[in-house]
């Protein structure tokens, strides 16, 4: 029976992430890059793909958490005759404990503990390298433990304390306070390093793993609604953040659909641009600055290269990413074919795109940081391809894959990307910009928008300029500053978009299409929704009540994926989005301004003395 | 002997075969990384223990220039070619001799026969050196007759 989307919870290292069921079953690994092809992967077909799997032998309940505000996942399975305990995660350590000691550059840590009575643990080690292409066979290398060959000279270590020999199978016995350790780890461009499989060294690497992300989250500069979730999606997004370049992918995975059983898989393990303001909000935002300035890095030596064109998504080294193809061999979770790798959004126009670089620059800049010379070259250039460009059809922020349209959101990003310019230029950062035509083009888009983009008819800004339908992108004019969220215009969009798109209390969809038949809520659509209500179209109550039936649909970790299934609650799509847990986090915090406002403005009125009455 | 004319042969010829052999780890031709292990014998630390083994291995290169100069002298000529059969015999010698006793003498080395340790975790390099990759022994080869050629032709007598 395929696992559950909701049944996975993420460990990594900042370089690549591993998916482990509630089953205690390893399905999703790719060493040693997110975007490298798999060597466990039976998330996408569970009799090709590969696993490496821990877990009672024979019936059981299982539970799971993290521990604490880390990325140190902690399953426990109970069984008739006893209790067992698997712990997981990926070594990420301080400079000064990796200085000291030996540590394979990419590894994973399972240790399996019997808390009480006695347990059979059955172990599945299954490593299929290549997206399930290969089935290299298990070497038993003596005490240095079982070897798999990965191709291009790579090599996969297995070093355990339990009986596991080459046909990758085995049943223990373990009695209260007993431990199983291993460490699988990977190893390409230099002599492997083969830690001991020992309780000591196990213990040690756990406790400077678990130091290491309790500071990392302590950190988190908020207080506010929704507080764990809002740290649980910081500690996501610091797994998604490729350490070595400071790009975020938007999942650690391929290909999950977004339909059930249907033709909605996407790879996701890019970077896209669509996301970069909401992004470096959010970490900038949570006070994760260092996070936050690596990705500016990223985002702006990626789209240098590029320059004065932005493609809609990039690598985790602000490449090109190759052309999309299909895994014609694996079945697709749920039997969803067909399976992808690659993304061929990467050839699409995206005129949203420069919007949302050069609000991040702000954010940037707002929070401290300075304007080089070239950087602020680029920004301008950026602002003459938008001025010169932005009356042409693209294929929007959903990259619809048939026809270019003239979205509005589209428009409106390119009125913030010249707005926010000008301001910048005002402001004394970019001295050489051309203030006058992109204030000019600016005035003309919002012309356009006020004409064309709005419908008299419905009562509505619209998807498409003359259009008759409406998008949940709109909910963020307010956010880009485009309009107040209680503008008139705004409040009679934001009712349409309810009456249209709200498929559920606090679930949106995207749009209504032939791409989004049968497909669920749209994670971010729906914290949209809160932050549009937080920044003034709504109460402070209504936004806190959406922010607390969406915060239901997060899986038992606190993980989201990219969409909601209305009617199961359960997750579809990659997992866990980036992009659904910016949302999150996006949300938490205008709602806190707003609720500190209105504490501010209720403090303020009750120390003032009125007015004496004639 | 000419001191200056066998240090910059040294320096260029172990250049090269540092070259060489990253190249052969960037093509994934092999794992083998001299100045990693050469590094990891003073310190645990990944990044750390590259830098130091970079300047060992540019010492250790400096050695060998002079082991090489030694035997031109010794033979009353220096040439490419016969650099590149001294590179060729000490090629060899490093995979017949060195690398098994590498496991003994390294120590932060794991034996095949003691497993890892908490000091020794690096993986043995098998006969040859064939665990680092099938290509090993023929990227050591053409990397050490590399330097020899680059010793033999660049230094005067």
């Amino acid at each position: 029976m395929t696992t559950a989307i909701a049944d996975y919870a993420i460990v990594g290292d900042g370089r690549s992430a591993a998916l482990i069921s509630r089953a205690g079953s390893l399905d999703w690994l790719c060493w040693p890059r997110f975007d490298s092809p798999s060597i466990f992967a039976a998330i996408l077909d569970e009799e090709r793909g590969g696993r490496f799997s821990v877990a009672p032998d024979g019936p059981y309940r299982s539970t799971r958490a993290y521990v604490g505000e880390t990325n140190v996942l902690e399953t426990r399975f109970l069984t008739a005759s006893g209790e067992l305990a698997l712990t997981d995660f990926m070594p990420v350590l301080s400079r000064t404990d990796s200085a000291r000691s030996m540590n394979p550059g990419h590894e994973l840590v399972r240790v399996v503990r019997c808390e009480r009575g006695m347990v059979d643990v059955a172990i599945v080690f299954d490593p299929r390298p290549d997206y399930g292409r290969r089935q290299p066979a298990i070497r038993t290398m003596g005490k240095l433990g079982l070897r798999v060959d990965c191709g291009g000279n790579a090599i996969l270590s297995l070093l355990t304390d339990a009986p596991l020999g080459a046909e990758g199978r085995a049943s223990v016995r373990l009695r209260g306070g007993e431990e199983i350790h291993f460490s699988l780890s990977y190893a390409c461009g230099a002599p492997a390093v083969l830690p001991p499989p020992t309780r000591e060294r196990s213990a040690n690497v756990l406790e400077q793993t678990l130091r290491l992300w309790a500071e990392w989250a302590s950190r988190t500069q908020y207080d506010g609604p929704a507080r764990d979730l809002v740290v649980r999606s910081a500690l996501v997004l610091k797994l998604l953040q490729y350490a070595p370049s400071g790009a975020i992918v938007a999942a650690p995975t391929t290909s999950l659909p977004e339909r059930p059983g249907g033709d909605l898989n996407w790879d996701y393990r890019f970077c896209w641009l669509r996301d970069a303001a909401l992004t470096a909000r959010a970490l900038f935002g949570l006070g994760h600055a260092e996070e936050a300035e690596n990705f500016m890095s990223w985002l702006l030596t990626a789209t240098s290269l590029s320059l004065p064109e932005l493609h809609v998504l990039y690598d985790l080294y602000g490449r090109r990413p190759g052309r999309e193809t299909e895994l014609v061999h694996l079945r697709g979770h749920g039997g969803a074919r067909p399976v992808r790798i690659g993304n061929a959004a990467t050839g699409q126009v995206q005129l949203d795109t420069y919007g949302e670089v050069i609000e991040a620059a702000v954010y940037f800049v707002r929070s401290g940081g300075q304007i080089d010379r070239p950087t602020a070259n680029m920004l301008c250039a950026f602002g003459h391809e938008v001025a010169t460009s932005f009356d042409r059809p693209d294929d929007g922020i959903w990259e619809v894959r048939d026809v270019p349209r003239r979205f509005t959101h589209s428009r409106v990003l390119c009125w913030s990307a010249l707005d926010r310019l000008c301001e910048l230029a005002d402001k004394g950062h970019l001295p050489k910009a051309d203030v006058a035509t992109f204030a000019a083009a600016r005035d003309r888009i919002r012309e356009e928008v006020e004409t064309l983009g709005w419908s008299e008819q419905l009562h509505s800004y619209t998807r498409t300029l003359a259009g008759a339908d409406v998008d949940a992108s709109l909910l963020l004019l307010p956010w880009y500053g485009y309009c107040p969220a209680d503008a008139p215009r705004m409040r009679s969009t934001w009712r349409r978009i309810r009456e249209r798109l709200e498929i559920a209390p606090a679930l949106f969809r995207r749009y209504h299409g032939s791409l989004t038949a049968g497909e669920g809520a749209f994670g971010i659509c729906s914290f949209w929704a809160v932050e549009y209500l937080a920044l003034g179209g709504g109460t402070p109550a209504e936004a806190e009540d959406h922010l607390d039936t969406l915060v239901g649909y997060a899986n038992d970790v606190g993980l989201f994926a990219e969409e909601i299934d209305p009617e199961s609650g359960g997750a579809l799509g990659n997992f866990p989005q980036a992009y659904t847990h910016v949302g999150l986090i996006n949300a938490a915090l205008s709602l806190r301004d707003r609720l500190e406002r209105g504490k501010r403005q209720a403090e303020h009125a009750r120390t003032q003395v009125p007015e004496a009455r004639p | 002997m000419n001191w200056a004319s066998s240090l910059l042969a040294g320096f260029v010829g172990t250049l090269l075969l540092t070259t060489l052999e990253a190249g052969a780890q960037q093509l994934h031709l092999s794992r083998m990384s001299i100045p990693y292990l050469l590094g990891a014998a003073f310190t645990p630390g990944r990044d750390r223990a590259k830098v130091i083994g970079f300047f060992a291995h540019l010492i250790n290169g400096q050695l060998f220039a002079l082991l090489y100069v030694a035997i031109f002298r010794a033979t009353g000529e220096a040439t490419a070619l016969r650099g590149a059969i001294i590179g060729l015999v000490h090629a060899v010698v490093v995979l017949l001799v060195v690398v098994p006793l590498l496991p003994a003498i390294h120590p932060r080395m794991a034996s095949l026969h003691q497993g890892p340790t908490e000091l020794r975790q690096i993986e043995p390099p098998g006969p040859m050196a064939l665990h680092y990759g099938v290509t090993t022994p023929l990227a050591v080869v053409i990397a050490h007759i590399v330097f020899g050629l680059a010793v033999g032709g660049l230094y005067r007598m």
